[in-house]
């Protein structure tokens, strides 16, 4: 008999500032380690949540403490999918470029990284951005391509 | 509390930052604080030592990049060592072992710095 696939679904909502940065990464570990993710591959899941959320702190929210970052985390025999969303400020998908680091460097750059990691770490990383309505960053890891 | 702490002992010309715990977006303004402050000294033969660095994300990554142009410009350097293997993947993945000196420990990188 075909095993039913139960997914479930977990929440956090919480202020758009970098203090709280903590708090979502223990959320995140803690469901990938309930998913079924070995250490190596839970720690490239929350520095990849991390990553989004300084994005939407740092760029869609201006560091606005008062603004709401709202994380959906699905998980079911597969996946792990996480949702991360924000009413802030969007951003030019089509922009995005491979980080040239040396150019970086000679620029004293201290950003731009962020998005690059999160699509390395990864399976699947999407955008839907809609600025002052709702923006999404929407990443998926398998469970079988991480075992 | 998963907080961030750097600390710095001075060898001769060589200033080591010891950094401890987690380098997020959070704690990044006390890495550029001290960097900055030894520029200000113009102590810029910089060792830092990760040994208990638990966590880096980019915006730690972020605070090397800033910097060590200007340090180089200056005829310093930052130095890396100690790096655990789960902060190195982190580097190596955004291609910093290409850009910076990694040690295995910080003697190597004083030898670095001290003896040319």
């Amino acid at each position: 008999m075909e095993r039913k696939k139960v997914r479930q679904k977990y929440q956090l909502k919480i202020s758009s500032i970098t203090e709280n940065l903590e708090i979502i990464r223990e959320f995140t570990r803690n469901l990938a380690v309930k998913a079924g993710f070995n250490n190596e591959v839970s720690d490239q899941i929350v520095l990849a949540v991390d990553e989004a959320c300084t994005n939407v702190i740092k760029h869609a929210h201006s560091y606005n403490a008062r603004r709401l970052i709202e994380l959906v985390v699905f998980l079911d025999p597969e996946k792990m999918e996480i949702v991360i969303s924000d009413k802030g400020k969007g951003f030019d998908i089509d922009s995005l470029q491979t980080p040239d680091i040396k150019k970086y460097v000679h620029e004293s750059r201290t950003g731009g990284l962020g998005i690059h990691l999160m699509r390395t770490l990864m399976d699947e990383v999407s955008f839907s951005i809609q600025p002052s309505k709702k923006n999404k960053v929407s990443m998926v890891k398998y469970l079988m391509k991480s075992a | 509390m998963s907080g961030f702490e750097v600390s710095r002992i001075d060898d001769r010309e060589v200033s080591v930052l010891h950094i401890t715990g987690f380098l997020d977006a959070h704690t990044v303004p006390q890495f550029e604080d001290a960097l900055q402050k030894l520029v200000q000294e113009d102590r810029i033969k910089i060792a830092v030592n990760l040994d208990k660095l638990e966590y880096i994300s980019s915006a730690g990554l972020g605070v090397f990049m800033g910097f060590i142009e200007e340090i180089r410009e200056k005829g310093g350097d930052i130095k890396l060592s100690n790096l655990s293997q789960k902060v190195f993947k982190v580097f190596d993945l955004l291609g910093f072992p290409a850009l910076f000196d990694i040690f295995e420990n910080e003697n190597e990188v004083k030898a670095k710095f001290l003896d040319g």
